[in-house]
């Protein structure tokens, strides 16, 4: 198939594509390899990488870094990816909405997205997490609430565009309502932006969560890359694996999905194709 | 058209700014209990009478438009309510704060437009050049790491590892300069948290600067600089790059908020005693009304400097018209 081969001819886009498969492997398995789960305290504290049965050390409670890092990786998914979903969710209806029909309902959206473009989102996101108490859930729908603009602004320049094609006047012709034209006429006509943009958003996602963890606004039950960060931060001076490998996994993630955006970016638009 | 532009600048200006109360107002809402139980809890005394006169006291007991009214009346005179922790009015918290925090985003803000400007002009020369795909790989680098762990992994090379440069903080405890010696203090705390704030909006700079001289090169008056006669060295700065870097100034703007948000990681990281630090202090001592206090400075303060950037785009560039 050619999509699929014109993705892979990117090394970068083939690479990000492994990289995240093998963190999606690493995240569901977590809990069948290390079932008694990454808060089991195992040895002395700032025990360093290579110290025996402790790959990648402990922490300053002497849990194994390995576990948490592979209990990190479930969050970090779990929450990019439903966040992402939220914020798509509310981004295409609005969005479509926006530019099907134009007129007040599109100047009024765009009004939004420029009031979100103003205002200090990641505040705004740590007061929504704070007031309804940091836990998994706050984190996603506090995460999607900052996010949807970006989505709303790319479905509605394609349905400002969409919808003065031959086919949707066909379809009016026809004497379909409006929601079936938005939803099985231009929508699916739509979808490689918002597929684009989404792998970004994920990576996104994954930052901001970690950068609420880090400032303790993440679950108090769960241990997170960020969470792991702010935990160490005492530990920082004399044990540099504790905040150095939780980034890392980190920066690698982001980066793979980066890599799998622009990959699909290209894979998508054949005349951008080099 | 310019006192129009500026008219209807103003206009948006009031409306974000209204909106940010309207949406703060709501966002109490989403906390569990109210005002009288916090108080209560902080009293370590609560019955029924006690929490029916707290909220009368307050005006809890009163029907929402009314409150809102009086929320939207005590914020427009100042008023966002009293810090828990600090018992102290919550603006003046903020106030207290912010000069350290506008020095360190003024001086990262600074270090970005400079160093991103000159990347960029250095990667237009010869696109496709090695240092080009340097500066583009960088800023690809740059999207994928998270801010705080940059500056922890800064705190590590330049403060653990080589001990050049003071890790935390914004003077050195105890030493009690003045004058001068306070000042180069202070600049020498400021470079690693300043810089690491810089590097992130160095990338985009560096982009768009990029982006902008290779649009403006190719127009005609270029040409027409060059048929003149004029060095290369002149026609890039006389002529491109004055013409691409009008842009940019709007593009500071649209960074603003971004850079609260940084701002309010790094100061952490490096126990900068600016509004970051403090929105931390507020999240740990579950401080509600100094958290929404600071989002609505922040917030206000943004849209005030994206007011000041687009007044100073539309004196910039004669072509600007009033879009909508």
């Amino acid at each position: 198939m050619s999509f699929a081969r014109h993705f892979f001819a990117r090394p970068t886009a083939a690479f990000g594509f492994a990289v995240f498969l093998l963190i999606v492997v690493i995240a569901l398995a977590a809990p069948l390899i290390f079932a008694r789960g990454p808060f089991n305290i195992v040895g002395m504290p700032l025990l360093a990488p290579g110290s025996p049965g402790l790959l990648a050390g402990s922490d300053v409670l002497g849990r194994d870094m390995m576990v948490g890092l592979a209990y990190g990786a479930r969050i970090s998914l779990l929450v990019g990816v439903t966040s992402t979903l939220g914020a798509i969710g509310i981004g295409v209806l609005l969005g479509a909405v926006a530019g099907y029909y134009g007129g007040v309902v599109d100047d009024l959206l765009m009004r939004i997205t420029e009031f979100f473009q103003i205002i200090p989102t990641f505040v705004l996101l740590m007061v929504l997490v704070a007031f309804m108490q940091p836990s998994l859930g706050s984190a996603v729908i506090g995460i999607a609430l900052i996010s949807w603009p970006q989505v709303a602004r790319v479905v509605r320049g394609e349905f400002l565009s969409l919808r003065e094609r031959e086919f949707v006047q066909a379809a009016r012709v026809l004497g379909l309502g409006d929601a079936n034209i938005i939803f099985t006429q231009i929508l699916p006509n739509a979808l490689s932006p918002i597929v684009v943009i989404s792998s970004m958003m994920v990576g996104n996602a994954i930052l901001t969560e970690s950068a609420l963890s880090f400032l303790g606004l993440g679950d108090p039950n769960l241990l997170s890359w960020g969470s792991m960060i702010g935990g160490s931060r005492s530990a920082m001076w004399v044990a540099w694996w504790t905040t150095v490998l939780p980034g890392l996994c980190i920066v690698v993630t982001v980066l793979a999905l980066n890599f799998i955006g622009d990959g699909l970016n290209d894979a998508f638009n054949p005349r951008r194709r080099g | 058209m310019k006192p129009r532009y500026i008219a209807m600048r103003l206009v948006k200006t009031v409306l974000v700014a209204a909106t940010v109360v309207v949406l703060s107002f709501f966002l109490i809402r989403l906390a569990p209990g109210d005002a009288a139980t916090v108080m209560a809890g902080q009293a370590g005394y609560a019955d029924e009478t006690f929490l029916k006169n707290l909220r009368a006291e307050y005006g809890l007991d009163q029907p929402l438009p009314v409150q809102f009214w009086k929320y939207v009346d005590a914020v427009a005179h100042g008023d966002l309510g009293t810090s828990y922790v600090r018992r102290q009015p919550v603006l003046s918290v903020i106030m207290e704060r912010l000069p350290n925090t506008l020095l360190l985003d003024g001086f990262a803000l600074l270090v970005a437009a400079t160093g991103g400007v000159w990347l960029g002009a250095l990667a237009a020369r010869r696109p496709g050049s090695a240092g080009d795909n340097a500066v583009s790989v960088l800023s690809m680098l740059f999207y994928a790491v998270p801010q705080f762990w940059l500056g922890m992994m800064m705190v590590l090379f330049f403060a653990v590892w080589l001990s050049v440069l003071p890790p935390f903080g914004i003077e050195t405890m105890g030493a009690d300069y003045t004058g001068l010696a306070r000042l180069s203090d202070v600049a020498e705390h400021m470079i690693l948290p300043g810089v690491t704030l810089a590097l992130y909006y160095m990338a985009s700079y560096a982009r768009l600067t990029r982006a902008a001289m290779i649009e403006v090169s190719e127009q005609d008056f270029v040409k027409t600089a060059r048929a003149k006669g004029i060095s290369e060295r002149q026609v890039a700065r006389r002529h491109i790059l004055r013409n691409a870097l009008i842009p940019l100034v709007t593009y500071a703007g649209l960074q603003a908020s971004l850079l609260v948000g940084g701002t309010v990681l790094i100061e952490n990281v490096f126990s900068w005693p600016g509004v970051g630090t403090l929105a931390y202090e507020a999240v740990q001592g579950r401080d509600n009304p100094l958290l929404l206090g600071i989002f609505i400075v922040t917030a206000i303060l943004v849209s005030l400097f994206n007011l000041l950037t687009d007044i100073a785009y539309a004196i910039v560039d004669p072509r600007v018209v009033l879009e909508r």
